[in-house]
Parts: structure tokens; C-alpha cells; sequence
């Protein structure tokens, strides 16, 4: 187990580093933040002095090994736009968003999995169809869209829950946190549940399936023979066997809502990290992107490893050992 | 878990306490951009702009149309050709207490354009100026040559106080260390991206603002941000997108203020190309670039109806343009109105050129900088599609949009046929936009930096000339006035489409005033009487 | 590189042989016998059946041509549903937009668009990401590794940056808006089919195969990959869904297909400016398109999935 993780962080480094290379030669594509941020009616020689300054005058190779050489030493650069270390930034942000995303989880995993099971259960019948259709209207209508009718729904026309922001936040060991006041989760709800949206129809969609498979198999119908409680039986044996897809799915998705809560946040004005980096990419803040994207680099990377040992825990037949050659 | 209880019980009872408090000491704002720094000389940008003329004094800030009126300066004058004067207003105090003296001038002056990493510096207005004090409360100001424009530039510098900002970052100023001026709020916090808090400072010389604390937070999104005015999260917004603005009106919950501003959408034509790369044929051949003549120019401009894009895509919130800047603007001519629509004329002038049957053009502009930008170059593209002019209309995001517009073509030059964008006088008169729009292309003299259009007139290049080197105002304004014709009339530089209006929403019972310089201030918001 | 005997032997075992039919079947009778059993999912066959009609005639169906600027007039735009043009000559059944489109047309195109973008970029990074799944799961070892880091730093691209760069280098545009969702969505599939196959390698069925000496196509294809099928065919209704959708996210955020030719997701999203001065229609319609659309698309896919697995079978 050990040397299967020891193995998989060296790779990880690796990718790192490839990963560096490319975010910083796409952003290059992108283009010079200088015409966006100068003042249109600014001189010539105002202009060079902003190129200058920000080093990107420079040969794409110049600004590559100037970067990774401060890289090396923890600074990702600061930002064109804000000034502040760009690290400093994304990590300030990165609470809010992480609290989004995990409140978007929590959501998805406890509507999506009984509802799913429940709707692979009772296959055909009226609830069944009725959990269904609602997933497919789920995931059919676009989030931003969704965000907006709640907006509109349950903070203008009925005046239930606050419209964008953050509410109050406590501080428990260092993080501020907003779960833990009445505020903070008033101001929570409606963004975790649309980001969630998607989420939680993809999770009853898969642990329906799951189930459906599943409930033919011989050992259920054995260990249902065997006289064991129908509840024992889903609880243990039926739900163990459906986790594997599962938590694929939700360890992959949980990066994806950090990456994707750039909706979710511009729309309710959620003061986290996918605001920062869509408002960094609009103005071409190049230490701010690549800042926030190894960032999620190595976010995703420890995301999978842990997938990956989840995986050996609920599913003995894959080994892990697999990864070597 | 039992102690979680209490602590859960609390904060609770802790957020209850702070919406009850929300009364009418406090103004909750929400703004379409947050300043990307406190530190008023970092970056010289609308926001920012904005917010420093909360917490900073100037020597002299413009009013909401843009006029000069005395702040921290009481008087103002040339005392020759080359120097001027400032009286500086006494016994005025920092937040910290400190008093202010020409020493804050000359140690603002002096850091002004040197702040490290600025992604756009305020040495544009600085630099070329020598500045003396001459006891504590007088000021000169000179330069190598007459320099009319000095109070304009100087009223866009905040005034720092030595004391509090030698030596400090702009990192300093975002923490609240460094943020001391004479303005008539506080800072207390600022979060980027969540929320920027001000005080009232006590000590402000001038006439105290309503509001003990201002509380401001960044809603970027349109429909988001008029939302939280009226599920009444917020008491203030900027940016009302133009689709609301009817319905605000109506809204007895709601007031909103107007203000024409100084900023003019217009279309800019390639006019130095022999072959543009956007024209061609109708059957799609080579042609020679249309838009070098001026008929076929004019011709685009009377295909163009205005009052139907003010009245239809604007919803009523712009006002048709004519030239560069509204009415009452310094440098403004008296001669031009915006060309009336004339789609039989615009085909005749177009076949006078030599283009009975069109030609087809991509035409391009920005999808997230202008108000309703997109939807304005569509109704472009309509207008002029039905005098002959085939058009595809090609929109894009700003991070895009401008780097290809200024220097995407080959050897850096503009890369478009035709563009959509805006012009914003800052120092709200017709120098800035005729110097940089219209006047011949130049880098090294620092003329036409945003001329994309490579427009070039010598009889209005002459005339700017003249305009900039006198110090009369009435003189220069007639000599401002005249280029204005120049570059319109006769060889229709650029073509003005309309002024923009700004739009601000208040809760039902505050009032704002308005400010053509889209500059959103929180000492104007006032409870209506 | 052999597969190890697995202490618990897989449940299930390999595929069941097809139940003896009472009647001569041809596959593909029994598999449109088998479909046309659920009605619900022959409503969805129909919907699917009459939305790619009109993606694919919408020039012809359509009363205007929404994409002709000398046939769009500014001066009609935001007229109410049912409501005449300005000239007193047409009426606009679902009224117009902004621009002055009239929106029943401007659906049918945007149908077109939004099918074109969806199902293209959802086969293409189907098809890509199975087979690179596909063989990451078969081979494992180092092209296991490397595919799947590849699979790691793809995953850590935010779809809109991915769009971002697109539209920088090549500029705006349908096709690019396809290349963008292709490379954002190829990933999942991959993920997900290596997934599966990784269990799926380790039964008897692969082993007895491989021991049979039969080639590394016919044990991929022949073998592993039917029995990858159900939790693909689950992801790819999902995932066709939302690349339409995600379409609609890039049009949101102004990096997706031109104003000039509005897809569903711009509709929607156009509309939205409009969503405080109740001229609903302008999102409204859209939005009931786009939903019909993609609870068609995947009612079929929902039946499929239940008839291509093969452990489902009674």
C-alpha cells in the first residue's frame, strides 16, 4: 500500500510539472494582458513599462524557467491585476468554495443514494418513474439558469432566503466557516443545492442502475434465501456492490464542482475561488490562472489516489499493486 | 456535541443581532467590479477611481458632470505660461489626525507614477511636471511647455499623507495601514471579492455623509445584482442593466437616478490598408479596402439609425451621438448632430463610390465591455446589410477582443475591418478622445494610442496641436470645438454611434446623484426628503 | 502480465448465454421488441425522432431565417407572443428577442445548433474515450499509468479555460465550441470505462479468453467492452445532456457559438437579461425546447441501457 502511494505521488510530481509547462504555454496562447488592464489613452512607453514589469516581453522559454525557478521556491507570482501573491489569493478563497462544494456533496449523497435505491427498488412503479423524470429535468436545464429561478423564486418573490453572498462566518481551527450559523446556512442553501443539482440526479441515476444490476445477482437472491432481513441484505451486500461506480463518479465530480462553482459563485456573488479565477481569466490574469490551476492539479491528485484506495477498501478484487507494471 | 449546542445558539442569536442592526446608519451597496486595490495610485481604472474618491482627498475633484471645484485646494491659477498655482485648503485633518500640508502634495506627486507592478500608472498625468512647495499651504506646478490641461490631470491624483504612506506597499493600502487620506469615509476592511467596509470619518472638513458604515460587496452578475436590490439584501446598486431600467422605474420599492455619461460608442474604420482583411467581394473575391473612402464611410453612417437603437437596444437609456462628447462637455462642437438616417442616400453615396451592389463585411466588437455591446453591433450589422454592405457580425470576449483589435494584424497593427467600441473622457472634455481616437497615429508623440482606425486628418492634427498648447479656455475650447468638426465632418474619423446613460438603483426613500464619469461614491447616497 | 486467480470469484460469472427465444428472432427484432416494451420510452423515441427532424429541416420548417441580418429587424424586437410585426405583415407566434428574431424560428435553428454541438462532440469524445479506457484497463501496467495521468491533468482543465484558449487561437465559433467540449468531456468516459473494465479484466470470462490465445481486439471489443456498456451508456446520456448544457454555460460566460447564431443555451441565456420585465418568452420557450430535447434523448437512453445489459437479461 505504501509503495503503491509513494509511487503514485512521485507520478503526480511528474504531472505537475507537465501540467505547469502546458497551463503556462496556453495562457501564453491567450494573449497580453496589457492592452486589457492599461489605460486605453496611456503612452507608448507606459505600455513597455507595464510589459516590463510584468515580464512578458520576454521569449515564452525566458518567462517559463523564470517562473518555475520561483516556483521551486513556493511563489506562484503575484497578481497582474491585484497585486497580492496569487497563492495568498486562491488560498483565502479557497475555504468558501471548499465548503460550497463539500455542502453540494453532502447534498447529492444523502438525496441521491436512498432516492436512487429506492427508485431501483420499486422499478415501475409511479414513485419510481416520478424520481426518475425529476432527475432527468435535473440535469436538463442549465445551471446558471436554475440559479437564477431560485433567485428569483425564493429571495425576490417570497423573500425565504438571502440573494448572493456569504453570511456570517465562525472560525473553527483557523477556517472560517459559515455552516455553523443560522445566516451562514441561510446564505448557503441555495447555491450548494444548485450546484448539487446536477450531482444529485447523476447519483440516482447511477445507484438506480447499480441496483437494478445488482438485484439479480445470485448472491443477493442467495442471502436473501438464506433468510437474511431485506434490510441487511440492501444495506450490506446490495449497497457495498453499488458503491464502486459511485464513488468513481463522486470522486471525480467533487473536482469537477470545484472547477465548475465558477457559476454556482458569479452567480450568487460566493466569495470563493471559481469567482476569482473566472474574473482572472476575463482579464487575462496569467499568475492567477496558473496559480489556481496547480492548485487544482494537485487537488485532483490526491482526489484520485483517495478514490483509488476507496476503491481497494470496497472492492477487494482490484489490487493496487495493478498500477505497477 | 454538547458543546456545539451553545456555540450553534449563539451565532445564531449573534446573526439575528446584526440583521436587526441594519437600519438606517448603514448603506449596503452592491457593485458590478470591486477596485482591485485601495492604494489609489496603483491603477488607474474605473473602480478604483471610484472608490479612492471615498476614502481620498484630491487638490480638486470634479463634480458629477465633471467639472472642477476646489477639494483640498481652495484656488487654482496659472501664474505663467509654464506654472501654476495651487492654494491649499487649511486645517483639514487625515483620518489618523495628522494635518495635511504641500508636503502630503509633494509626496503624492513624487509617488504618484512609481508604484511598483501598476498595470497602469498615473505618470500619464504626472509626468513633465516639476513640483515645489513654496510654504505649507501654496503649491507650483510646472512644465517645459504651456500646459493647459494641468488642473484636469492633477484633479485625477489622490492626495496621501506622507506620514501614514512613505514607504508603504500597496499591500498596505489593502490592509487598512496605509489608507489614510482627507476623504469623507474611513477604511475599515477589505476582503477582495467579498467585501470592502467603510466608516464615516468624523473629522471630514467638508459636508458629512448620512452613512456611519458603508458596507460594499461585488455582484458581478447583472440579474443577480437586481435581485438582491429587490429581495432588499442591498440598498444601492451601479451598472442597472438597460432591461431592468423600465421596470425599476415602475417598481414603487425602488428609485433610480440617470446620468448621461461621457462615454461615446462609435465605430472605427480601417483606414490605412490598401487590401483590409474583412471586405470582400460579393462572391467573396479580393477587393480594394471600401473603407479608405470617406463616401462609403459616410454611407455607413446614414445606413445607420440611431433613434432605433437607442429606442429598441437600449431600451431608451442612451442618447444618439454626433460627435464625441454629450451636451454641456467642454470642447464640444455646436455645429454636428448625429447623422439623420438615410438608407436611400447611404446607397447612393455607396454607388457614387463605386459599389452600386455592396461588398460583405466582417465587422467585430466586444460581447462583456459595453453596455448591451453585442446586441448593438447586431442591430450595426442588420442596418447596414440592407444598403448593400453584407455583414457577419463576429463577437467576442474583452480578454480577446481588445489585444486582437489593437496589434492582432500583422507587424502589430490593428487586426479588424470595422470595430465597435466606446470612448470615456476622463478628464471630461474633447481633448482626450480627438488626442487619442482621431489624431494621426504616433508612439513615440504618444497621439492616436487607441486610433485602431489608423484615422489621419492634418488639418485637425494642426488644429489639436494648437488646441493643446493654449492656456485661455474660451480659445482652446473654440480650437477643440474645430478639430471636433474636422475629424467628424470632413473626414468622418470615427462613427459616433450614441452617448451611453449610467444607471443606479437605490431602496425606495434614498436618492443618488448621478455622475457622468460612471463613478459610483457613496457620500452622495442620501435619504430623500 | 497474467491475470491472478481471484480468491472470491467474481459474482455472476461472464455473460449468460441469450435466453432460448420461443420464436426465431432476428437480434434485431428482439432488440425493437424489447424497446417498444416500456411506452414511456417510445414517447422518448418519438421526441428524439421529431426534435432531430427539425434540427435537421429547420431551414425548410422555419417561418424566417433567423441568421439573415437583412431579414432580422431591430425595430421588431421584444414583441410579445402572438403579437404582429412592426410593419403589421407577420406575426410572431412565440414572439421575438432582442434582437428582433422571431423566436419560433430562432428555436428551430437553435435546435439545430445545439444538437450539432451536443451529439458530435458527445460521440467524438465517446468514442476517443472508450478506447483510451478501454486499453488503460486491458494493458494496465505502464500504459495503464500513463493514461491515466494524461486522464488526471485533462480532468484538472476547467472546461471554460479549455474554451477560453480555443477561442484565442482560433477564434469564436461552432466548430471550436465542439473541439472545446470534446477535450472537456473525453476524459469521463475514460475514467469511467477503465473503471469497470479494471473489474471486469479480472473475471473468469477475460482469463478464459485470454488463455483461448484469441487477439487483444477480439478480447476488447468482443469481451470487455460489452460488459463496460451499462455505466457508458448511463454517463453518455448524462454526458450528452450536459455538453448541450455546458454549451449553454460557454454562451453564458460569452466564450460559445456567435450572438449572430444563437444556440438553445444562448436563447436561454439571452432571455435572461429579460427575466425582472417579465418578457418571459424570450427564455421561456428555449428552455421548454431544450428540456423536451434532452428528457427525449434520454428516456432512449434509459431503455438502452436496460436492454444492453446483459446481466439485466430475465
Amino acid at each position: 500500500m505504501s509503495v503503491f502511494i509513494i509511487r503514485r505521488l512521485m507520478q503526480s510530481l511528474l504531472v505537475v510539472v507537465i501540467m505547469s509547462f502546458l497551463v503556462f504555454m496556453a495562457i501564453y496562447q491567450i494573449g497580453d494582458p496589457t492592452d486589457l488592464l492599461v489605460s486605453p489613452d496611456a503612452p507608448q512607453e507606459e505600455i513597455e513599462r507595464v510589459k516590463r514589469d510584468f515580464g512578458v516581453d520576454l521569449p515564452f522559454h525566458e518567462q517559463y524557467f523564470k517562473f518555475v525557478g520561483k516556483a521551486l521556491q513556493g511563489d506562484l507570482g503575484n497578481s497582474f491585476v491585484m497585486n497580492d501573491p496569487a497563492l495568498q489569493l486562491i488560498l483565502q478563497k479557497m475555504p468558501a468554495t471548499l465548503e460550497l462544494a463539500f455542502s453540494a456533496l453532502f447534498l447529492s449523497i444523502v438525496l441521491g443514494i436512498p432516492l436512487g435505491v429506492y427508485a431501483g427498488l420499486r422499478h415501475g412503479t409511479f414513485s419510481s418513474k416520478l424520481i426518475m423524470s425529476g432527475s432527468i429535468l435535473g440535469f436538463s436545464l442549465p445551471t446558471f439558469w436554475v440559479g437564477l429561478m431560485m433567485i428569483m423564486i425564493f429571495a425576490v418573490y417570497l423573500g425565504w432566503l438571502p440573494s448572493t453572498g456569504r453570511g456570517e462566518t465562525v472560525e473553527v481551527l483557523g477556517i472560517e466557516v459559515s455552516f455553523l450559523t443560522w445566516d451562514g446556512l441561510t446564505h448557503l442553501f441555495m447555491p450548494a443545492l444548485n450546484l448539487a443539482l446536477l450531482k444529485i440526479s447523476l447519483v440516482i441515476r447511477l445507484a438506480r442502475a447499480g441496483v437494478r444490476e445488482t438485484i439479480h445477482m445470485d448472491y443477493i437472491k442467495f442471502a436473501r434465501a438464506k433468510g437474511l432481513a431485506y434490510r441487511r441484505v440492501i444495506l450490506l451486500h446490495l449497497m457495498k456492490n453499488i458503491m464502486i461506480p459511485i464513488v468513481t463518479v463522486i470522486g471525480l465530480e467533487f473536482g469537477g464542482l470545484i472547477a465548475f462553482s465558477v457559476i454556482t459563485e458569479t452567480i450568487f456573488a460566493w466569495p470563493g475561488m471559481g469567482k476569482l479565477i473566472i474574473e482572472s481569466i476575463l482579464l487575462l490574469d496569467r499568475p492567477m490562472v496558473v496559480a489556481y490551476l496547480m492548485i487544482t492539479v494537485m487537488m485532483f491528485i490526491v482526489i484520485n489516489l483517495l478514490v483509488d484506495i476507496l476503491y481497494s477498501i470496497l472492492d477487494p478484487r482490484v489490487r493496487l499493486q495493478d498500477v505497477k507494471s | 456535541m454538547k458543546l456545539m449546542k451553545p456555540i450553534i445558539g449563539l451565532a445564531v442569536a449573534m446573526s439575528f443581532g446584526v440583521a436587526a442592526q441594519a437600519n438606517a446608519q448603514e448603506l449596503r451597496v452592491g457593485l458590478s467590479a470591486e477596485p482591485s486595490s485601495v492604494d489609489p495610485h496603483y491603477h488607474n481604472l474605473g473602480p478604483n477611481n471610484a472608490m479612492a474618491k471615498n476614502i481620498f482627498g484630491r487638490l480638486m475633484t470634479q463634480d458629477e458632470s465633471q467639472r472642477l471645484k476646489p477639494d483640498l485646494a481652495v484656488s487654482w491659477k496659472p501664474i505663467d505660461d509654464l506654472t501654476w498655482e495651487f492654494k491649499l485648503r487649511q486645517g483639514v485633518t487625515f483620518h489618523d489626525g495628522s494635518p495635511f500640508t504641500a508636503d502630503d502634495v509633494i509626496f503624492t506627486m513624487e509617488r504618484a507614477p512609481n508604484v511598483p507592478n501598476s498595470p497602469s500608472s498615473y505618470s500619464t498625468y504626472i509626468k513633465g511636471k516639476t513640483f515645489k512647495k513654496i510654504d505649507d499651504f501654496t503649491v507650483h506646478a510646472s512644465t517645459e511647455e504651456p500646459y493647459p490641461l494641468m488642473p484636469a490631470d492633477i484633479s485625477t491624483v489622490a492626495i496621501l499623507s506622507k506620514k501614514a504612506a512613505e514607504g508603504a506597499s500597496t499591500a498596505d493600502f489593502d490592509s487598512g495601514k496605509a489608507a489614510i487620506g482627507t476623504g469623507p469615509f474611513k477604511m475599515v476592511e477589505f476582503v477582495k471579492g467579498e467585501k470592502l467596509i467603510l466608516e464615516r470619518f468624523e473629522g471630514y472638513w467638508g459636508e458629512k455623509p448620512e452613512w456611519k458604515t458603508v458596507t460594499v460587496k461585488p455582484i458581478k452578475s447583472d440579474p443577480s445584482r437586481v435581485a438582491a436590490l429587490l429581495a432588499g439584501d442591498v440598498d444601492f446598486i451601479d451598472d442597472v442593466p438597460t432591461t431592468d431600467v423600465a421596470n425599476l422605474i415602475a417598481d414603487p420599492n425602488v428609485a433610480v437616478s440617470k446620468k448621461v455619461s461621457n462615454r461615446v460608442i462609435y465605430l472605427h474604420m480601417d483606414q490605412f490598408r490598401e487590401e483590409t482583411p474583412d471586405a470582400t467581394g460579393n462572391n467573396g473575391e479580393k477587393i480594394k479596402n471600401p473603407l479608405l473612402d470617406v463616401r462609403v464611410r459616410k454611407a455607413i453612417s446614414k445606413a445607420i439609425n440611431r433613434d432605433a437603437i437607442v429606442a429598441r437596444v437600449m431600451e431608451g437609456v442612451a442618447i444618439p451621438a454626433g460627435q464625441l462628447l454629450p451636451d454641456g462637455f467642454f470642447g464640444r462642437s455646436e455645429n454636428l448632430s448625429p447623422e439623420p438616417y438615410d438608407p436611400e442616400g447611404a446607397k447612393k453615396l455607396l454607388a457614387e463610390a463605386g459599389y452600386p451592389d455592396g461588398f460583405k463585411l466582417k465587422i467585430h466588437g466586444p460581447n462583456d465591455r459595453y453596455i448591451n455591446d453585442a446586441k448593438i453591433l447586431e442591430a450595426v450589422g442588420q442596418m447596414i446589410t440592407r444598403i448593400g454592405i453584407k455583414a457577419e457580425v463576429i463577437t467576442m470576449p474583452r480578454s480577446v477582443f481588445f489585444g486582437r483589435a489593437s496589434s492582432g494584424g500583422p507587424d502589430k497593427t490593428p487586426e479588424f475591418s470595422l470595430i465597435l467600441v466606446g470612448w470615456g473622457s476622463g478628464t471630461g472634455e474633447a481633448s482626450s478622445p480627438l488626442k487619442s481616437l482621431l489624431a494621426t497615429y504616433d508612439k513615440d508623440a504618444g497621439m492616436g494610442a487607441a486610433n485602431r482606425g489608423r484615422h489621419s486628418n492634418p488639418n485637425m492634427d494642426e488644429v489639436l496641436k494648437q488646441a493643446l498648447a493654449t492656456v485661455d479656455d474660451g480659445e482652446r475650447e473654440k480650437l477643440l470645438a474645430k478639430a471636433t468638426e474636422l475629424a467628424i465632418d470632413e473626414s468622418l474619423g470615427i462613427i459616433p454611434l450614441h452617448y451611453q446613460e449610467s444607471v443606479w438603483a437605490t431602496r425606495k426613500g434614498l436618492t443618488y446623484a448621478g455622475r457622468s464619469d460612471e463613478h459610483t461614491v457613496f457620500y452622495t447616497v442620501r435619504t430623500a426628503k | 502480465m497474467k491475470p491472478e486467480a481471484t480468491a472470491e470469484a467474481s459474482a455472476g460469472g461472464g455473460i449468460a448465454p441469450a435466453p432460448a427465444a420461443a420464436k426465431v428472432q432476428t437480434p434485431f427484432q428482439r432488440f425493437a421488441a424489447d424497446f417498444l416494451e416500456s411506452r414511456i420510452a417510445v414517447v422518448g423515441l418519438v421526441i428524439t425522432t421529431i426534435v432531430v427532424f427539425i434540427a435537421i429541416f429547420a431551414p425548410l420548417i422555419a417561418p424566417t431565417d433567423p441568421f439573415d441580418l437583412a431579414k432580422v429587424d431591430v425595430m421588431d424586437n421584444l414583441i410579445a407572443p402572438g403579437d404582429k410585426n412592426f410593419a403589421g405583415d407577420f406575426t410572431y407566434v412565440l414572439g421575438t428577442d432582442g434582437s428582433g428574431r422571431d423566436m419560433l424560428s430562432a428555436i428551430f435553428y437553435g435546435l439545430r445548433t445545439s444538437i450539432t454541438v451536443g451529439v458530435s462532440s458527445g460521440l467524438i469524445a465517446l468514442a476517443l474515450g472508450m478506447s483510451v479506457g478501454l486499453a488503460a484497463a486491458y494493458f494496465g501496467g505502464f500504459v495503464d499509468t500513463l493514461i491515466m495521468r494524461i486522464v488526471d491533468i485533462q480532468l484538472s482543465f476547467p472546461a471554460i479555460l479549455i474554451a477560453l484558449v480555443f477561442m484565442a487561437v482560433l477564434g469564436p465559433g461552432i466548430d471550436k465550441t465542439i473541439m472545446a467540449l470534446i477535450v472537456a468531456q473525453w476524459a469521463y468516459y475514460a475514467r469511467t470505462v477503465r473503471g469497470s473494465a479494471l473489474v471486469e479484466r479480472r473475471k473468469e470470462y477475460v482469463e478464459a479468453a485470454t488463455c483461448l490465445a484469441l487477439s487483444h481486439r477480439r478480447i476488447v471489443f468482443r469481451h470487455l467492452l460489452p460488459n463496460c456498456l451499462p455505466p457508458l451508456i448511463v454517463v453518455a446520456t448524462v454526458q450528452t445532456a450536459h455538453a448541450i448544457s455546458l454549451e449553454a454555460t460557454l454562451s453564458f460566460l460569452g466564450l460559445g457559438v456567435p450572438q449572430t447564431e444563437p444556440s438553445l443555451g444562448m436563447l436561454i441565456r439571452n432571455g435572461f437579461d429579460y427575466m425582472h420585465s417579465h418578457k418571459y418568452w424570450i427564455t421561456f420557450f428555449p428552455g421548454v425546447a431544450l428540456l423536451v430535447t434532452i428528457v427525449g434523448i434520454n428516456l432512449v437512453g434509459d431503455q438502452l441501457r436496460d436492454i444492453l445489459n446483459p446481466r439485466l437479461q430475465k
